[in-house]
């Protein structure tokens, strides 16, 4: 590949983001190919020496803040005219609703997500709280109401208990699995905001 | 390694690399290379974010008929170099204990 292949294909993998992040970008690597060429490399090593154009891509788009992709894709691509920003001031309570409305959903599904995680802890401690408290009446029942009531009571506390040492690990995997659907939506978001402008040369 | 640690190792490395004379991208990845490998894009990371922090400064140069960016450390630079120097001999002490007999 040639160093204007590359920037041409690097520039529209880029796309979706800030234009003078891009311009930045471009303008570093193409001071690296030259000083590679100047080093002797011929101008196709040098562009294969910067490693996979798709890694790049990649690692510039995760260093990239969501909101700077999220302003520029809203950003007007030219001057807005009179009757554009009237219709627009018109039309605020319509898209202004919609854009809250789109807030709340995307914040209710982490919520939804986390209040699910936080139900099965607490069926665990439920779980745990009744092994434990149960086994303790049930010895103070041993002694108060006969003994049979207390192992019925010590083991119905046990089962319990059982069940809820289970649960834990259920909880755990839980977690962890919205722990990474939550830290995987913000490159995901990324990757739909950008993916859009790739070309092939 | 954890990445905190490892992005503290990284920017000192950069630091080390211009701190006896203003350098440019490509010298700074060479220079390093006996010692450590980076990728081009790992360094403009590194690059921004010492800037911002006011640890280097960036002019840009013209060189062979082309425009070449050196970048210069400050004293904010050059003090966290010291700054590593010191915390390192913590960290070593702590490692010498980690890894008695």
């Amino acid at each position: 590949m040639t160093k204007r292949e590359f920037t041409v294909r690097l520039g529209g993998m880029l796309s979706g983001l800030p234009k003078r992040d891009i311009d930045e970008r471009i303008s570093f690597y193409c001071e690296m190919i030259d000083d590679k060429i100047e080093d002797g490399m011929s101008e196709e090593e040098a562009v294969a020496n910067l490693g996979s154009i798709e890694d790049i891509a990649a690692e510039i788009r995760e260093g990239v803040p969501l909101v700077n992709l999220v302003k520029e894709k809203i950003k007007p691509k030219r001057g807005l005219a009179a009757w554009e920003i009237v219709l627009l001031v018109l039309g605020s309570p319509i898209w202004l609703s919609l854009i809250v409305a789109a807030v709340a959903v995307v914040f209710s599904l982490y919520a939804v997500l986390w209040s699910a995680v936080l139900s099965l802890w607490a069926v665990f401690v439920s779980l745990a709280a009744v092994g434990v408290a149960g086994t303790i009446a049930g010895v103070i029942l041993i002694f108060t109401d006969g003994v049979l009531t207390g192992l019925v009571l010590i083991s119905g506390s046990l089962v319990s208990a059982g069940i809820s040492i289970l649960a834990f690990y259920g909880c755990r995997a839980a977690s962890v699995g919205a722990f990474y659907l939550t830290k995987n939506s913000v490159p995901l978001a990324k990757r739909m905001l950008t993916k859009k402008g790739e070309v092939n040369v | 390694m954890d990445i905190q640690l490892k992005r503290g190792l990284l920017d000192v490395c950069v630091l080390s690399a211009i701190k006896d004379g203003d350098s440019y991208g490509y010298k700074i990845i060479k220079d390093m290379k006996p010692y450590i490998e980076m990728s081009e894009s790992t360094l403009y990371t590194i690059l921004k974010r010492l800037e911002l922090a006011g640890m280097l400064t960036v002019r840009t140069s013209l060189h062979g008929g082309r425009l070449r960016k050196y970048y210069h450390i400050t004293k904010a630079g050059l003090g966290r170099i010291e700054d590593f120097k010191d915390e390192w001999g913590e960290v070593m002490s702590i490692y010498r204990f980690v890894t008695r007999d």
